[in-house]
């Protein structure tokens, strides 16, 4: 053969494996309202900037007639690319071959790139979409999932892991996206589930649609599993180019600096909270008016809302925020809610990415069903995901900052840098009327008048309590300072703490409350 | 910092917290959670969603402590489900071939 031929051979090829399972699967994928993993790769990536591998891999199947089937690049595209010019690995399941069902070298192919993510620390994309374990390679094929699983555990907090769903991710195969940071669901497209509708069916007879058992929104409302809820593709893949523009590439990088931006004029920080603790507002307001050009990069929004996390940008630089939500649930810290935002304290820890606080929180949720499931338990998960993270982390205290709420809400004793407090701010063991109720019992019940003198001593202890100074006058309180110096506040507190050093003691690692 | 009506807020529901009531929207999962009620052992449940394979008591019928009353399968195990204490049977909720869901009552014991 001369190069010339060689050359067309290979050109050849490649057009023949990028078919993908064929014309007809292609139009099923789409029928579905799908794209396909192709177009889904180079729809993330910057135009031009991906570069394929393991194209010719083949399956090694050869029971129940398996050696007789071509399945092109073994149901899955994998390689590198560049998003925002930054340097990204990726993988796609197609649906298209095989139903994008796992066999062992469909494994090694994401296992391959995974590796290479980790070697180059740079953040690996894994589209999902996949029937599950291809039941003709058995037991391989759980290997495979080991295998990747394996991979997500070392990769964590080393590199981002962000898993996308379009499509269904059912049984083993759905503890890959559990053990990354991120996972992006659309709606009407991703499923997810462990058993899915008709083995509940089978077992149970109870009918339920794929979309309530383990749809999108299920899973970014209810579940938890799921941190981004798109309705379309699209939207879910700008979703992805801006979360990795916000991020670091690797744990020991920082976040790339952009030019920075005053918040916009309309949000105007001194107008947003009412002065009555007991009314609502919504927190977002506040960062909005805090953050640069007012943007903030929402995290599981529709998961737990009483607790706000998410990205947003001060000078240039990507900071994590976490914000009590007073228009939720009064922002009371629950099961969800701490779950949520202990994980997110983590990442940004493990990231580099310094954390600001915004507290206005009148405790923990109290009921039944809360301290069944464990609220002790989960509640611990945010003072040792505060308590662990080096990274630069300042607390602004709005209002209430009530008993075990205000430990866990970043404070002093768990080593914030910087805490401030506003005007309007209580730190208190608890709530003035419950305090009240306790400290002046007996002047209450011996009263001629028990009502009027419970309001007279509710108002004292408001008086005395209710507010910054007795905190600020222990230290506890850097400074009590105006809403509208917030912001300067904060870039000042952040360049100062621009290069942080702390050491914690040697260990292997600590055994947070799970 | 605005002085705000709290009129303003009527159309938030109130929670309770600590002591203090707070205008606030609630959350479909906070409205949906289970309420708690105290177990009563004379009400035997299903602590697992299954079938039942098979039936060993009547109604009326006096039980001992430790003998079986029915057989429960569920994720491919057949469950004993065994008398709590000495009792009689008062009504019996399941028959074979049932599917009974989680919680779901199977025997009650007078």
């Amino acid at each position: 053969m001369s190069l010339k031929r060689n050359i067309q051979d290979l050109r050849q090829r490649k057009i023949e494996v990028q078919k993908g399972g064929g014309d007809k699967a292609i139009e099923k994928q789409l029928a579905m309202g799908k794209l396909t993993a192709r177009e889904r790769i180079l729809s993330i990536l910057d135009p031009d900037s991906f570069h394929e591998y393991d194209m010719f891999v083949e399956h090694l199947a050869r029971d129940f007639d398996m050696d007789k089937k071509i399945l092109h690049g073994d149901g899955v595209i994998t390689g590198t690319g560049t998003i925002h010019g930054s340097p990204v690995c990726i993988y796609a399941q197609d649906f298209t071959v095989a139903g994008g069902s796992l066999g062992l070298m469909h494994a090694r192919k994401i296992t391959k790139i995974m590796d290479h993510a980790l070697k180059m620390r740079v953040p690996l994309i894994g589209i999902n979409d996949s029937g599950g374990a291809r039941i003709q390679e058995g037991v391989n094929s759980l290997a495979g999932y080991g295998e990747i699983f394996f991979r997500n555990t070392l990769a964590s907090g080393v590199i981002p892991q962000l898993s996308v769903i379009l499509g269904p991710c059912a049984g083993g195969a759905v503890y890959s996206p559990a053990l990354t940071d991120f996972v992006f669901v659309v709606e009407n497209i991703s499923k997810m589930f462990i058993t899915g509708p008709s083995v509940i069916k089978t077992v149970l007879g109870e009918e339920i649609s794929m979309e309530a058992l383990g749809g999108a929104r299920v899973h970014c409302e209810t579940a938890g599993n799921a941190h981004f809820y798109a309705k379309t593709e699209q939207e879910c893949f700008d979703q992805i180019k801006k979360l990795i523009e916000l991020i670091p590439r690797n744990n020991t990088d920082k976040c790339v600096k952009v030019e920075p931006k005053e918040p916009l004029k309309k949000y105007k920080i001194e107008k947003i909270v009412p002065a009555n603790a007991r009314l609502p507002y919504d927190i977002k307001d506040i960062i909005r008016s805090i953050a640069d050009n007012s943007e903030f990069f929402e995290v599981m929004e529709l998961y737990a809302p009483n607790i706000v996390i998410g990205f947003g940008r001060m000078n240039g630089r990507t900071c994590g925020f976490v914000a009590n939500q007073p228009k939720v649930l009064a922002g009371v810290l629950d099961c969800d809610s701490s779950d949520k935002a202990a994980r997110f304290i983590r990442y940004c820890d493990s990231f580099n990415i310094p954390i600001i606080t915004l507290e206005d929180m009148p405790g923990y949720l109290p009921g039944v069903d809360q301290e069944h499931m464990g609220v002790i338990r989960h509640g611990a998960k945010i003072l040792y995901a505060y308590s662990e993270a080096t990274v630069p982390k300042i607390t602004v205290i709005i209002r209430k900052a009530y008993g075990g709420g205000y430990i866990a809400m970043n404070s002093r004793h768990l080593r914030a840098d910087f805490v401030f407090a506003w005007p309007t701010a209580e730190i208190a063991v608890m709530g003035p009327e419950g305090a009240a109720n306790i400290v002046f019992r007996k002047e209450i019940e011996e009263a001629a008048d028990p009502e009027a003198m419970r309001k007279q001593k509710i108002e004292e202890y408001k008086e005395k309590f209710a507010n910054p100074f007795v905190a600020a006058a222990q230290g506890y309180i850097d400074q009590v300072i105006e809403p509208s110096e917030t912001r300067s506040m904060l870039l000042h507190a952040l360049d100062v703490s621009e290069n942080k050093s702390v050491s914690m003691p040697q260990k292997k690692h600590g055994i947070p409350p799970f | 910092m605005e002085n705000i009506d709290e009129k303003d807020y009527g159309e938030y529901p109130t929670l309770l917290i600590g002591s203090g009531l707070y205008k606030t929207e609630l959350t479909k999962k906070f409205e949906n959670r289970a309420k708690w009620e105290v177990p009563d052992p004379r009400k035997i449940m299903a602590v697992i969603p299954g079938t039942i394979l098979d039936v060993f008591v009547k109604n009326g019928q006096q039980v001992k402590k430790g003998e079986t009353l029915l057989i429960l399968e569920a994720m491919k195990m057949q469950n004993q489900i065994v008398m709590p204490f000495d009792g009689k049977i008062k009504k019996l909720h399941v028959a074979p071939d049932d599917i009974v869901k989680k919680l779901q009552l199977m025997v009650e014991i007078a």
